[in-house]
This record gives C-alpha cells, structure tokens and sequence, in this order.
C-alpha cells in the first residue's frame, strides 16, 4: 500500500495512503476530540468537534472525514479550535440533564469527559429543555432522550453494523429523537438486542437495562477520579488499593465466533460486559446472548455441592465421598467388564486445558479410546 | 475454517449453504453483512427457509433440506459446462477433475431443479456469480453436516472450493462454522474416539508410543466409540458405565426416548455440570463443576485461533474446575496425574500436539493474535491454510452422487421435519434459558410451518399443535409464516418443555457419525 507523510502539530507521520487525519492522528496518539464518531462505522461529520485547521485549505476540516494527503501540514489544537469546540460542548451541554451524579454512564460518559476538558459546570445558553420520559418496555434497553446528543451513532451501528435499521431520526427540529418506527416498543420492531446501539452511545441516553443500579456507579466513579488525582491507569490503581480486577478479558462462552468479552466484576458478580473495541471477531460488536446472557453464571440454581442418587432423590454430601465413590464404581466396572465398557464425554463448552485432562484420563487412567463430545450434535 | 473471520470481509463472493449464520454465529453474520453492504460482496444463500442473510443476497436458493449434493453439483455442471473453473489452480494443484466432471455433467440445472426445487436459472447464474469473483468463500454449519450423506455434503463444498481456485488466499476458502465456543478446540486436543491431541491417529503405533512414553502407562489401540456409538452401545449393554462433562444429551442426542433408555440402563452413570440437567437427573453421582468465568485456560474459536479464558468470579458453594475433578478421579483410580496449573497443561499440550506447538499462556497473554498451526514459539500462527500445497499434496476432487435421505416423506408422515437454532437461545438451553430477559424476549419454542400446509391440517398461528415423527411426538405453539417452504416444517432444539430431539431420526452419517438432525419425516396436527 502507498504511504503518505503528513505533518501533524509539528511532527511528521506516516500512514497508509487513503488515511482520514483522524485515523492518523489517533494511531500516533494525538488527540482530537469527537463525539459523532467510532471505528465501525463510516465517518459522519455531525459533531464537528473533530475539526482540524489544515495549511492551505479554505476551512477548518472535520478530520473524521478529510483523507489526509501527502506532504498535509495540520493543526489540531489552537486557540482558535478550542474555542469553537469549548462552544459546541456548551450548546450540547445547554440541552442536557446536569444530573451526571445519578447517571449510570458517569465516568464513560464522552460528554461529560469534553465539559471537563473545557471546564463547563452549567452551560451559558440558557433555553428550552427537552423533558421526554424514560423508554424501558423491553428487558434490554433502555432510551432517555433527554441525555441524546444527536450524534446518529445508534442510527448508524443499527443500519450499518447490525443491517437492522431499528432507529431513525423522527421528528423534526428541536423535536428530532432516534426513535423507533411509530414509536413502538423495541420488541414490536425487527430489534435483535445486541446492543451495539448501547456501546456506542457517547452519553446516557441509551443503556443496557440489566445493569442498571448494582452501585456501580459510584464505584466507577471514586476510581475514575482517583486514578486521574494519581496519574494512573485504572489497572495499577484497582492492583494498588487491592481491589478485586476492574475488567476482566476473557472469551465468549456462547457459539464459536469466539469473541472477546471484558467481564466487569464488583463483589464476585459480573455487573456488566462489554468488548473490546476494534478487536478478535467482534471488534467490539457483540450478539444479545454474549451482552446479555451472562446471569447464569451467578444463578441461585447453579450446583453448589456434589450430589449422590438415594433412590429417586439427589442427596448432597461431601467431595470426598462423592469422588471416591465414582472413582469406585468406575474401577469396579473397568474390573469387571473392562475398559471398554466405561464410555467419558468431554465437552466442547469447557477449556482445552480440561479436555485435554479428560481424554487423559479415558485414555491413560480408565484405559479406553471412548472419549467424544458433542461435536456433532 | 480454512481461513479467518477476519478476512471473509474482503470476499468477492460468499456462498453461504446450510448456516442460518445471523443467528448461530451473529457476529460473523456481522462481517458478512459488512461484506456485502460496504465492500460489495455477492453473496449466495443456499437454505431451505428465509433466514436474515437472504435480505443482503444477491440470490436465495430455496432448496429442499437433504438436497445439498445435488445443489452443488448444479453449480459445478454449469461452471464446468460455460468453462468457468479455474484451469491453472485445477492443472497445479488438483487431481481428479475427469472424474469429477464426469460426474457432474449429468448434474444439469433443469435436472438439479427437479431435485431441490430451485429453479434451474437460478442455479446458473448463482454459479456464474460464484465463478466470477476474484475471490470466493463458502460457508457452511451443521445444515452441511448432519445428514446421513453430511461428509458427502462436506466433499461437495471442497470440490467447488477447488474447482473455482478459492483456496489458500484472504477471501476465500472452505469454512465451516463450528457451533459451540470451544468444538474446535475439543476436538483439537483428542476428545474424539479415535485420535490424540491434534488428530494423531490412536491406531498408528509410533503415535501411540509417543504418547506411551509422555502419559507413562500402556495406552489401547482399538479406536474407541463416538458419542452417537456410545448410546447404541449403553442401549446394548455394552457400555456399563458412563462419565459426562459438561453435555446434556439428554436434549441433544436424537432420538431422545432411545438415549434416555440407553442412560437408564447403566450401572453407573456420574455427571458433572454447572446446572441440574436433563442428563443430570438421571445421574447416580453429580458433582457440580466451574462456568468459564471462574477459571483459567483457553478456548479455541472457529477460526482456529487460540483465546485465552480468564477467571473473573469465585465459583458458588464447593464447585471446583473440570481439571481438579477429573484429576481427582483419576488419582483415586490409581492413574495420577501430576497436578498443574493451566498454563502448565497447556505447555505439555504444546510438547505432544505439532499445531500447538508454539502456543503458551504467556504468549497469549501478550496479547498475540495466534491460529494454529503454530510449530514453535517463534511461529506467528497460520491465519490461512493450504496457500502452496494440501495435506496431502494435491487437492483430490471426490466426485459425489446424489443420494437421498434416510427418511422421506410418505402418507403417513407427509412433511420433512428439520432442525436448528435461533438466536436467542443456545444449544440445549442451559445458560440462556437461565437468562431472565432472554427468556421474556423468547419464552419457549415455536414449529415454523407455512400457510399453505398450516392450512391443510388445521393448525393456527399461536396455537399449540402437535409434531409427529416414527419417533415420538411433541406439543409446540405453531408460528405460521411464508418463510418456510411448503412441506417442511423447522423446530428449533433449545426447548426442553417441547423437545426437537424427540422427533430427530438417530440414524448417522456412515463416516462422521453425525445423525441426521436435519431431515426427518414428520407430520403435524392441531393439539
């Protein structure tokens, strides 16, 4: 691929041919602020946050949109910008809910990130104030329209991730809303609740309805701002303060995509999951059972203790006893009847590392080759 | 898969043929989607009833379920016939092609419509579309597979794989979709009867040695029973005594009144689980086992690339890890295991197994991106196989005839019955149906029937209506919809209150042993 040169705040980088300055920039850590924009999707050009000042042209350009070329010389910060992006921040702000104590998205929030980069506590354009009520029909999704930014990322992830379409802009003007077609429930819609409408919100406006409350909130939001007092990342100040993991990578338990999950932990439960974004098979998109379908791991009908058959009931009793009487039987029958005649399933849902012990143990322990699992099934 | 999730992205054309991708495998749906709506792709659907991916298909081959060699064979014919196959990947790397095009010249679209229903221009230009395209891929899931002519089905895929050279670069290639989150890498370190770690035969002497030598006992020769095997044996008496991790045959074996009879007639029968199964319930012995978010280890994806699992949570009560018990029966046996942590199972993994050669913990853990083969630590993995040579050196085209299923529709039992998922719900239901808003978004199973055979035998939408088959019969709300095809009838499998598999036919394919799920002779009636 061609490589082009491009000179940002002074310093020169270089990048694939075709590149957009944002793309550029945040491969190479420069930071230009957006709120329109996320990496599965096409550029937008909405927020206008993104504006950069390049040498020569005519006008500021949204460096989400502008494909860099060779030889561009750009600003990305200067009085001037920040003066029009400290202005775009107040005319969003002057529209929302101040009420960042009791949100759910404190924290993560990118709105609330910008006004405190800017500095804005109340916004300096006073006017009309959206009072829309809380849209909570389905078990999944939530929508407050009044937290909404007009952004289009929910609009864009459904259309051009997801190929649904559940949201569009409806209305008009002050008025306009991504909303549902007919404003129906999100169940009467072709709605598939994978929730990538809700990992791209910048703000509150939409989020996942399961993880409400669980005090996280407050959780997230002592760290957050102790990690930014200290000048640490969240992961050497939970390691510090011996706090249980944040997040924890790990893979997804349902079909074999295999995709990457962040499992959020407060007091042994996973709270929230989410993926990492722009990475393994879902690059950060993920399916409602893999968002959504994580509360069995803490069911109350999970099996606690081992359990032995007395007649047609199940007694529990301790592991000892449990695995010395298996270990008992299964040599009883292998001394009977031989090796042959004790069969072992392993199981395509546990880790490689198990199987491989199982079969292991068919093979090496028992002394059969009847080893399988579902593989077929 | 022979290539990666990754690159299906930057496929010309993507011929999809027995997965209902959107909802089994959603977020390589995603990139299909993605495929088609930003980089152009054609993509063809080859599917029995209308799944999501037909609304992104250039065109949907409505083909009657069982019928996938004939199919693919239609699709060879015209490439064949209107000289679209690639000569020089035919002349370089294949061997066989007379006898394929032997084969498949009487495989002729007005022929193969007859077969499957599609029609017959249909099938020529799905098949100029194909051919055309620089870089073509196929996907497939278990509507390939669980046929009794599934490995025929499998063949058929790879000879048009190689016919139209779409093997060995980004874009292309023959790529299962495997269903469950770690099938392939069961299967990769020998949870199968009849190889070790990495598909070492167990009947190949200096394999056994090998393994002899790295387990330190005497290991058995005689390639053990497969999982379907294993029921007709227990039905028998010849299996006395069962151990089941982790699986719930219960719900997913066909023909659920022959496996339930198969389990009561053990001696002894121990199962370990997170929850109390169907299988469970029949169990002498349970001993409750870790999820995945409480322990360490990885799972190896469809892809065949190598993921770490990592403990977030503390288990409930006393449950422990799968290796912990296992190795606590196997020491209790008098075979002791030396006592690893993960990463130390998965070094001697890497010792025994070629393709995991190079894989490790801390590899992982730095955040590589690996896909097996990986030889040794300083290979990068093999994002795609077979770019220069194939296993066995040249491609051999298998040619397939067409044969029908094992069990047709008569009077009796007029309508083919066939089976699968939905989105909602995972394979017997376990996790999800423990999901409190999945299950009010899904609450239980629906029979897809169309209007017109919903009408000839009485049965409403949204009303409970009974499913027959030789094997039993099942109660379930019918859902009356033009996306099934007039005389077939689709029951998903994941509802243990109106279970599929007590209809499904346990008759398997001869070489994988996979039963045929997907076509059964069935009848259907109002409740």
């Amino acid at each position: 691929m061609d490589q082009i040169k491009v000179e940002i705040d002074g310093s020169e980088f270089t990048a694939p041919a075709g590149s957009t300055i944002l793309e550029i920039a945040r491969a190479n850590g420069v930071y230009i602020p957006t709120l329109c924009y996320d990496p599965r999707l096409t550029p937008y050009g909405a927020c206008r946050l993104c504006l950069v000042e390049v040498e020569g042209a005519r006008a500021l350009l949204p460096s989400c949109y502008a494909r860099a070329e060779d030889g561009m010389k750009i600003q990305t910060t200067n009085e001037k910008l920040e003066r029009i992006r400290k202005t775009l921040v107040e005319l969003l702000v002057s529209d929302h809910p101040m009420e960042c104590m009791g949100c759910e998205k404190s924290g993560r929030c990118e709105l609330q990130e910008l006004a405190q980069r800017y500095d804005i506590t109340e916004s300096g354009y006073a006017g009309e104030k959206h009072e829309y009520i809380e849209f909570s029909e389905n078990p999944f999704v939530t929508r407050d329209y009044n937290k909404c930014i007009m952004c289009g990322r929910c609009i864009r992830i459904c259309r051009e991730v997801q190929g649904v379409g559940v949201y569009d802009f409806v209305n008009r003007g002050f008025e306009a809303v991504p909303g549902t077609p007919f404003e129906r429930p999100m169940q009467e819609t072709p709605c598939e609740f994978c929730g990538q409408c809700i990992s791209t919100c910048p703000t509150g406006a939409i989020k996942a309805r399961p993880y409400e409350g669980d005090g996280r909130v407050a959780a997230r939001d002592i760290l957050r701002n102790a990690c930014a007092y200290f000048h640490m990342s969240e992961e050497e100040m939970t390691k510090a303060l011996g706090l249980e993991e944040w997040k924890v990578r790990t893979t997804c338990a349902y079909c074999g995509c295999g995709c990457q999950l962040d499992l959020h932990v407060i007091d042994n439960r996973i709270v929230e999951v989410t993926s990492p974004l722009m990475e393994g098979a879902g690059q950060g998109n993920l399916c409602v059972k893999g968002r959504f379908g994580y509360d069995f791991v803490g069911s109350r009908e999970r099996l606690t203790r081992p359990l032995i058959r007395k007649g047609k009931k199940f007694v529990e009793t301790d592991w000892d006893t449990a695995l010395d009487l298996v270990a008992k039987k299964l040599g009883g029958t292998k001394k009977k009847s031989g090796a042959d005649s004790i069969a072992v399933l392993a199981s395509a849902r546990i880790t490689n590392e198990e199987n491989y012990l199982i079969q292991k143990f068919a093979r090496a322990g028992i002394g059969t080759n009847n080893v399988d699992h579902c593989a077929r099934l | 898969m022979t290539n990666t999730i990754d690159d299906l992205e930057t496929a010309g054309a993507i011929l999809v043929i027995g997965s209902n991708t959107t909802e089994a495998h959603p977020i390589i749906g995603l990139r299909i989607k993605k495929a088609v709506m930003r980089n152009d792709c054609r993509l063809i659907v080859a599917e029995p009833k209308h799944i999501r991916l037909c609304y992104y298909a250039d065109r949907w081959l409505q083909h009657k379920p069982g019928t996938d060699v004939a199919l693919l064979n239609g699709l060879m014919n015209v490439i064949i016939e209107e000289d679209l196959y690639d000569h020089e990947f035919v002349a370089e790397r294949t061997e066989g092609f007379e006898e394929l095009a032997e084969l498949v010249k009487e495989y002729t679209p007005e022929k193969v419509s007859g077969i499957t229903g599609v029609a017959a221009d249909d099938i020529r230009e799905a098949a100029r579309t194909f051919a055309a395209a620089d870089n073509a891929a196929i996907c497939y899931a278990m509507g390939i597979t669980q046929h009794t002519t599934g490995t025929d089905n499998v063949v058929s895929v790879a000879n048009l794989s190689m016919l139209t050279g779409n093997v060995g670069r980004p874009g292309t290639g023959v790529n299962p979709l495997r269903g469950q989150n770690n099938v392939q890498g069961a299967c990769d370190v020998g949870a199968l009867p009849n190889v070790y770690t990495g598909y070492q035969s167990v009947t190949d002497p200096d394999i056994r040695k090998k393994f002899e030598e790295a387990w330190g006992v005497a290991l058995p020769g005689k390639p053990g029973l497969t999982a379907t095997e294993m029921m007709d044996a227990a039905a028998k008496g010849d299996i006395k005594a069962m151990y089941i991790v982790g699986e719930n045959p219960m719900l997913s074996d066909p023909n659920l009144k022959h496996a339930g009879e198969a389990l009561e007639k053990l001696d002894f029968l121990v199962v370990q689980d997170i929850f109390l199964t169907e299988t469970a319930e029949l169990a002498d012995v349970i001993l409750p086992s870790a999820s995945f978010a409480e322990k360490e280890g990885t799972f190896t994806n469809t892809d065949r690339r190598v993921q770490r699992v990592r403990k977030a949570v503390e288990s409930p009560g006393e449950a422990k890890p799968d290796a912990w018990i296992v190795s606590e029966i196997s020491k209790r046996m008098g075979y002791e295991m030396p006592s690893l942590e993960p990463a130390e199972v998965m070094d001697e993994i890497a010792q025994v197994t070629p393709q995991y050669g190079g894989i490790s913990h801390a590899r992982l853990d730095e955040g590589v991106t690996i896909h097996w083969p990986c030889p040794d630590s300083e290979s990068p993995g093999t994002p795609i196989l077979h770019t220069k040579y194939f296993t066995r050196g040249k491609g051999w085209f298998c040619p397939v005839p067409y044969v029908e299923p094992a069990e047709r529709p008569d009077e009796e039992y007029p309508l083919v019955l066939t089976t699968g998922r939905v989105l909602w719900q995972y394979h017997t239901g376990t996790m999800t149906r423990k999901s409190e808003g999945i299950n009010e978004l899904d609450p239980h199973g629906k029979v897809w029937i169309s209007p017109a055979d919903a009408e000839r035998y009485g049965v409403e939408n949204g009303v409970t209506a009974v499913v027959s088959t030789r094997r039993g019969d099942i109660e379930i709300e019918a859902m009356v919809t033009p996306r099934i095809q007039e005389g077939v009838i689709f029951v998903p499998f994941h509802y243990a209150e109106s279970p599929a598999n007590v209809l499904t036919n346990n008759v398997v394919d001869p070489v994988s042993k996979v039963p045929e799920y997907k076509v059964s002779a069935a009848k259907v009636k109002p409740a």
